[in-house]
């Protein structure tokens, strides 16, 4: 590809960069991570198809987790109990180990970098109770979410970004990164990105290219998720022919404000809120008598499916579950909820402070991605073997799968995870990245391809545009990769699913222009979306267990696997 | 007189209408700003009616249904569809404020949805923020501290300490309120705006930030700060429910305070 290339019509203005490092995603693990980067000394640079600050990190509510012990007794032992344990036995232990040793000094760290956490009488961090955290082994829940008020993420985003600003980090704003480049011998070799503000094509070159491109809960109808969240990193991945891990498990988070979808924080029951059916009853005392409405988030999105189904939801429709917080006083909530009381206010028309809000489990996080190890470094198994990584290739974040929440998450792991293996994944690319050395030159006819594929759907004039295809997968993996799935539904789901592969060629896109073309950047966005919900299905297809968020009706039990006995899940 | 003429581009024609559908109950006209970099025609407004009883309540709904259903070309920034990420910020019946949480129903006669004002169009709704991003970073806004922070625990502040940033850190840099400041539309180049003042507060107010005398030193200056009029457009326009207008008047206090 030259300065000018014509593919099949139109030239492109195409510009190279050479760095040492190119992140790419500017949510909470790619800032932390650029961060780390910059701070070492590597010429850094950040790719990112929003503005900093409006990554879906921001929509973080309750907490961050760590073993504190500001407001009771507390150890990391236990916080990686809770997390081995609510993950159902599926995540990586020494990984889990990991996250929860480095997360005390992760979250000092934030806090000198100046988050506003909410303090404690004596001047500490603030903490409240969470879904699954417990003390002693499962006793009795701790609060360990450290918190600024229910605006955690929007807190540890932003001052991130300020961080970033301080170390001089370049930014590449509203690039929209299309495909990873490889050479013969399987390494990375940088990422090719399409600048929105003036149409020009991007080819960074990098000793190191860093995913940080997040979930993709935008796959389904309904999710908190932001429409940003399109799993590109994930799709990146398939396209270069490199595994991803765990796409089956996909969290419901249990209060999804009904019906828009919006995230109700977990923090809400940390803080005493508890769930209700139909007949007023606080149901989740049967399902979980000692956790209850602070359960995991897959047993508390079982339990209101099961409510729903069995006829006991509330409304007209029966659709939903209410969620009381009223009984917490209005101060409280004013302090330490106010998010909670716009959100429900905005979204249901309901004042919180009097009565309850309906919700519902709703699509919120995306467990498995690209495997890793606790470097953030991308593995590829071969034969000989399984612990085998991709030259130059890291990813962190949701989009990655270290695995510290196997088949499902527990709250606060999320931001924990952002920022430890962030922090991690820096730390490892300063040890294996030498400033001085010199950047090889890209491949001949590096990101050809990218840009045939973006340019054939430039010009794509089918019969059915953009949306309607997307809402189309939408609604199917609504259907068919919901709470409880069955082979017979997920089979079908696979079949609708290969039937949209088909229909492809028929996608119509009516913006023609480079500059900021929407239409054109969500056609590449719903590409990544049917690569991600393909493997969801597939595998859950392929999972004959129920584990975790993987609920499957016709294989009730977990699998005995490799002589462990892990039934006990208690 | 001194006769003015504005610049050829500044004409908004009348653009297309988009009818709604057969049988569509409840009708709304959303009257939306039109504008494309790629030809040198000037600015249009394009009528969509829309049958609400289809949509979900917010404006934010609306405009993304007309680009699903009606126009595909239709270009806005959105993200998190929940009022924290500050994509969708535009100019709605005359006001700055996101469209996500702008109820439909909230608006009489037809939506009139327009950029944010005196900011330089990118194409239709989406504006150039370069230079509000710019402005923000020339405040330094991050924790700068000579004392080393402990080791191995958090920095203490009290309960009445963290309260003092209540009202500033939750700015989301929509900078909605910067774009309805007319002290911001004339001097946009020296006038730091609203939000970026917030922002600065944000620091000076924090217990644990080492250096107000110098962020104050920066911030006297006849333009950057002194530029605010006391208009309040900024906080009558927060999405947020936000008070740039006294985190300013704080500012304007402490440097007439330190020179008693």
């Amino acid at each position: 590809m030259s300065a000018n290339s014509s593919p099949s019509r139109g030239a492109y203005k195409v510009i190279d960069h050479v760095y040492d490092v190119v992140v790419v995603g500017a949510g909470g693990s790619g800032l932390r991570a650029t961060l780390g980067m910059g701070a070492a000394g590597l010429k850094t640079a950040c790719v990112t198809k929003v503005f900093p600050t409006r990554s879906h990190t921001v929509a973080a509510q309750g907490g961050i987790g760590a073993s504190l012990g500001n407001m009771a007794e507390d150890h990391w032992k236990w916080h990686m109990y809770d997390t081995v344990k609510g993950s159902d036995w599926l995540g990586d232990q020494d990984a889990i180990e990991f996250m929860c040793r480095e997360a005390v000094s992760a979250v000092h760290e934030l806090e000198h970098f100046g988050v506003p956490f909410s303090r404690t009488e004596d001047g500490r961090i603030y903490q409240r109770p969470f879904g699954g955290h417990m003390r002693d082994y499962g006793k009795a829940p701790v609060p360990r979410a450290c918190a600024a008020a229910d605006r955690t993420g929007h807190a540890i985003l932003h001052t991130l970004y300020q961080q970033c600003m301080k170390h001089n980090v370049e930014f590449f704003v509203e690039y929209f990164a299309i495909d990873l480049i490889m050479d013969d011998e399987g390494a990375c070799r940088g990422v090719v990105a399409w600048c929105q503000d003036d149409g020009t094509i991007h080819r960074f070159n990098a000793k190191m290219v860093v995913l940080a491109t997040g979930g993709y809960g935008r796959s389904y109808q309904s999710c908190t998720s932001a429409h940003t969240c399109t799993g590109d990193g994930n799709a990146m991945v398939m396209r270069a022919g490199l595994p991803t891990q765990d796409m089956e498990f996909v969290q419901f988070h249990p209060t999804g404000i009904y019906p828009a979808g919006c995230l109700l924080t977990e923090g809400c029951r940390g803080e005493g809120a508890y769930l209700t059916n139909s007949e007023g009853e606080r149901f989740m005392e049967r399902y979980a008598p000692t956790a209850k409405d602070l359960a995991s988030r897959d047993v508390v999105s079982a339990s209101m499916t099961i409510e729903i189904n069995e006829g006991r939801g509330c409304g007209p429709k029966k659709d939903h579950i209410m969620m009381h917080l009223e009984h917490l006083g209005e101060d409280l909530l004013r302090q330490r909820l106010p998010s909670i009381i716009e959100i429900s206010r905005v979204f249901a028309g309901v004042d919180v402070t009097k009565e309850p809000v309906p919700v519902r489990p709703t699509v919120h996080y995306c467990m498995g991605g690209i495997p890793t190890n606790i470097h953030g470094e991308v593995i590829r198994p071969t034969a000989d073997n399984p612990d085998a990584v991709v030259p130059g290739l890291m990813a962190v974040g949701e989009a990655a799968c270290v695995s510290v929440h196997g088949a499902n998450r527990l709250g606060t792991n999320s931001l924990l995870d952002l920022i430890v293996f962030g922090r991690s994944a820096a730390r490892r690319a300063a040890e294996v990245i030498k400033p001085s050395e010199f950047v090889r030159p890209l491949p001949a006819g590096a990101g050809e391809n990218s840009l045939d594929r973006l340019d054939k759907l430039r010009y794509a004039k089918g019969g059915t545009r953009v949306a309607a295809m997307r809402d189309r997968l939408q609604h199917d993996m609504q259907t068919h990769a919901a709470v409880f799935r069955t082979q017979d539904s997920l089979q079908a789901g696979v079949d609708k699913i290969r039937d949209i592969w088909g229909c492809l060629e028929d996608i119509h896109v009516s913006d023609t222009s480079l500059i900021w073309n929407s239409d054109l950047m969500e056609a590449l966005e719903f590409e990544n979306l049917l690569a991600n919900a393909t493997v969801t299905l597939e595998s859950g297809l392929a999972r004959h267990e129920s584990r975790g968020a993987h609920a499957r009706k016709d294989y009730p039990d977990v699998m005995i696997m490799n002589g462990l006995n892990i039934l006990s899940r208690g | 007189m001194v006769e003015l003429r504005l610049p050829r581009n500044s004409t908004i024609g009348v653009g297309k209408t988009f009818p709604a559908p057969s049988g569509a109950k409840n009708v709304r006209t959303f009257r939306i700003y039109r504008w494309s970099p790629d030809d040198d025609k000037n600015p249009v407004i394009d009528s969509y009616e829309v049958d609400v009883d289809t949509v979900g309540p917010m404006v934010l709904d609306a405009i993304i249904h007309i680009k699903n259903e009606i126009d595909p070309t239709l270009t806005f920034r959105r993200s998190c569809r929940e009022g924290i990420c500050g994509s969708c910020a535009m100019n709605i019946d005359g006001e700055n404020t996101l469209a996500c949480l702008k109820p439909i129903k909230s608006i009489e006669g037809d939506i009139k949805i327009y950029p944010l004002p005196h900011m330089p169009v990118v194409k239709d709704l989406v504006t150039n923020l370069d230079g509000a991003y710019a402005q923000l970073r020339s405040i330094q806004p991050w924790m700068k501290a000579d004392t080393a922070p402990p080791p191995d625990g958090e920095r203490r502040q009290s309960i009445e300490e963290r309260a003092k940033l209540d009202g500033l850190w939750e700015c989301i840099l929509c900078f909605c309120c910067t774009t309805s400041c007319p002290s911001y539309w004339w001097n946009g180049d020296r006038y730091l705006g609203p939000s970026v003042l917030l922002a600065a507060y944000r620091w000076i107010a924090d217990s644990r930030d080492e250096h107000t005398g110098e962020r104050l030193d920066e911030l006297e200056d006849t333009f950057k700060l002194y530029a605010c009029r006391t208009i309040m457009n900024c906080t009558q326009t927060c999405p947020k429910g936000l008070n740039p207008a006294k985190a300013i008047g704080h500012i304007k206090e402490l440097q007439l305070v330190r020179k008693l």
